[in-house]
């Protein structure tokens, strides 16, 4: 098959020393941020971007990749440990993960998410391989008109999947998109949007100081205000012999685990959707297909295994429409895909052909850190556990002091600083006020992008509109957007036909 | 204040944000320009009129009691959030604030001290050994491995012996 020769080309780039050596830290570190409370794949990749201008692209991309993945490893810990999830993408685990701790099966519990994991992120990344390229053939056809379109659909997964306020998720959309607009206008190079005759707004909002503001500062302030209280971390009994009898009992986990992969893979190629809608549906399903649905919620290993290997593949399924279309498919690979442009590389199909070392090299890491995230993770667990002991006091003023030195790197301007403070403070208060904030991410990232569109589309047509309509492919993806749109709101008058009054749907 | 009224709050300082916004792109053309395309300031107009026209749906399901947060009258931050973020937000700001002085690597360590000791009550040996670890860290991986330059403010001849040393 044409596809062996770059993947095995792929995997000896991803086992170059330098290459490795990222696969293995950013696992690492991946495992911490998802392990700890609070912080999640976003916040470990968003925080630590600048980072990575040590090194080169590929090496970059391997370390940031890691980092994504070994956090949906490490998010099971603190779910099974503390019984509060390590990440949003592991709230499904605490549902039967903290029953079977509670119950003196922390170890089995572990070992089965560490196991779930391993399958749901290698059947992924198998799934990964095999569309990605024809995915990316694909994709050359689009034009302009295509690529709005798509961007449109992208941003109406959200409307449609998200969950949160419309208008509120429209606005937060909006938002990103305009201040992605900041600096110099793209085709005549006018200064635009220039608040208050500022000199640092004319290169723009970088889309790092959003993400860095909202992520590193406002999720951190989220944080210091739930985590007032004291946890309690659970004992685990670790031994050989103990670690080997949990293996032995994971037959029964086959199916879940399975059809977990799948569920996670699919919904994590949508923008809206992505590890934790899917790891809760993977959950969901393994209740309902399950010989006794009862014993869920009260330590069905099943329960652990279903979410688990869910969000692995979900993270390796948003990916794919990163790599293959430029459209991420969820906050984390949104910042990874602005990372590529600051790398001077192109996201979207020609990337294939053209920096076929880059594409393959991250694929090939892939397989190899699911590996290494599965070993490091059942070796280092009581490692983990102490480290779930460490205070946020602690860790929050050394985010803070990444946040900002990491903040000023990218354009060596304090100007961009004193915004990433601004935005985390609004970002803070936005969500507390049940403003979604990663499709304002995704909309800073994909602005410049989405206006250079439009106006070549709109340019080509001669500002006809109806040139997105015109176009079969566009017309589909316009089309399915508006299904999405329409959907929440349909449902929410269908629910209210039901109670037979206007019932908030609170 | 509720969280109901901060919600009122919050829409109509969007819906000014979103009315500023719309005035200043239309600095630039938002018209169609012969011959170039639509206008630089017609895609940031529209979508700011777009947010507009979202909060006023915001402002609607509010007014209606339609949203969660418009029912809920508790306290928006309460005391003991408050007294936990207002230090930490002000901490960091003075922070940013003291860069531009006495440069990065002292207010970062200043920044610790007072973090590590008054906000989170550690002792003074993880304190001062942690304020002090970090912006040393800090500083060769920027400088020395990044070759990027962090600002210093009054306390950069402090440098110089230093920079003979990296570079």
């Amino acid at each position: 098959m044409e596809l062996i020769q770059p993947l095995i080309d792929g995997i000896f780039i991803a086992l170059e020393p330098i290459n490795l050596a990222m696969v293995i830290l950013g696992v690492l570190i991946g495992l911490f941020v998802g392990a700890m409370p609070g912080l999640g794949s976003v916040n470990g990749v968003a925080i630590l971007l600048p980072v990575t201008f040590l090194v080169p692209p590929t090496a970059a991309i391997i370390f940031l990749a890691a980092i994504y993945y070994g956090a949906m490893y490490g998010g099971a810990i603190s779910s099974v440990m503390l019984g509060i999830p390590g990440a949003s993408t592991a709230v499904a685990t605490t549902f039967d993960g903290r029953p079977m701790a509670l119950k003196g099966e922390a170890d089995r519990a572990l070992v089965a998410a560490a196991v779930a994991s391993f399958v749901g992120g290698t059947i992924s990344v198998i799934l990964f391989t095999l569309f990605a390229p024809p995915l990316a053939e694909f994709a050359l056809k689009f034009g302009p008109p295509e690529e709005f379109a798509l961007m449109v659909l992208a941003f109406a997964t959200f409307v449609g999947l998200g969950g949160s306020d419309i208008s509120k998720t429209i606005f937060s959309t909006l938002l990103g998109l305009v201040l992605a607009t900041v600096g110099l206008d793209i085709v005549s190079g006018q200064p635009r949007l220039i608040f208050f005759d500022l000199p640092g707004f004319y290169h723009g909002i970088n889309f790092l100081v959003l993400a860095i503001g909202i992520y590193g500062i406002g999720e951190i302030l989220w944080t210091l205000e739930i985590s007032q209280g004291r946890v309690m971390v659970s004992k685990v009994e670790m031994s050989i012999k103990r670690m080997l009898d949990a293996f032995r009992s994971l037959k029964v986990t086959v199916k879940s685990t399975l059809a977990g992969s799948l569920i996670g893979y699919f919904m994590g190629i949508l923008p809206a959707a992505g590890a934790t809608p899917g790891s809760l549906v993977a959950y969901g399903m393994a209740k309902s297909f399950s010989k006794d649905p009862e014993s869920f919620g009260s330590g069905n290993i099943n329960g652990v295994t279903a979410p688990e290997s869910a969000n692995n593949a979900a993270s390796t399924g948003s990916l794919l429409p990163m790599l293959t279309l430029g459209i991420p498919g969820s906050p984390t690979t949104a910042i990874l895909l602005g990372g590529m442009i600051i790398w001077g590389l192109r996201p979207g199909p020609l990337l294939f052909e053209n920096n076929p070392e880059f594409v393959w090299g991250l694929i090939g890491s892939l397989y190899i850190a699911n590996v290494f995230a599965m070993l490091i993770n059942l070796a280092f667990v009581p490692v983990f556990i102490a480290v779930l002991k460490l205070p946020f006091t602690i860790l929050a003023p050394v985010i803070f002091v990444l946040c900002v030195t990491g903040g000023y790197a990218p354009e060596q301007s304090m100007h961009d600083v004193w915004l990433i403070l601004l935005f985390g403070v609004m970002g803070y208060l936005l969500r507390k006020l049940n403003y979604p904030v990663a499709p304002m991410v995704l909309a800073i990232v994909l602005g410049p992008l989405a206006e250079r569109s439009l106006r070549q589309s709109l340019l080509g047509s001669q500002g006809d509109m109806l040139i997105f309509v015109e176009r079969p492919l566009s017309a589909v993806f316009l089309l399915l957007g508006l299904a999405l749109f329409v959907y929440p709101i349909v449902q929410m008058a269908r629910h209210k036909k039901r109670q037979g009054g206007p019932a908030g749907e609170g | 204040m509720t969280v109901r009224t901060a919600e009122l709050g919050m829409t109509l300082l969007l819906a000014a944000l979103s009315v500023y916004l719309m005035v200043k792109s239309a600095e630039l053309e938002i018209g169609w320009i012969q011959g170039e395309g639509p206008g630089g300031g017609a895609w940031p107009f529209w979508l700011a009129a777009g947010m507009l026209a979202c909060c006023a749906v915001t402002l609607v399901r509010w007014w209606r009691g339609l949203t969660p947060e418009s029912r809920n009258l508790e306290a928006f931050v309460g005391p003991a959030t408050a007294k936990i973020l207002g230090p930490t937000v002000i901490s960091i700001a003075v922070m940013l604030g003291l860069t531009h002085v006495i440069g990065i690597y002292v207010a970062i360590l200043i920044f610790l001290l007072f973090y590590l000791r008054f906000m989170g009550r550690h002792s003074w040996t993880l304190t001062v050994s942690m304020s002090l670890i970090a912006p040393v860290v800090t500083f060769f991986f920027f400088e020395a491995a990044l070759r990027i330059l962090l600002p210093k403010g009054i306390t950069e001849p402090l440098f110089y012996p230093l920079y003979s040393l990296i570079y």
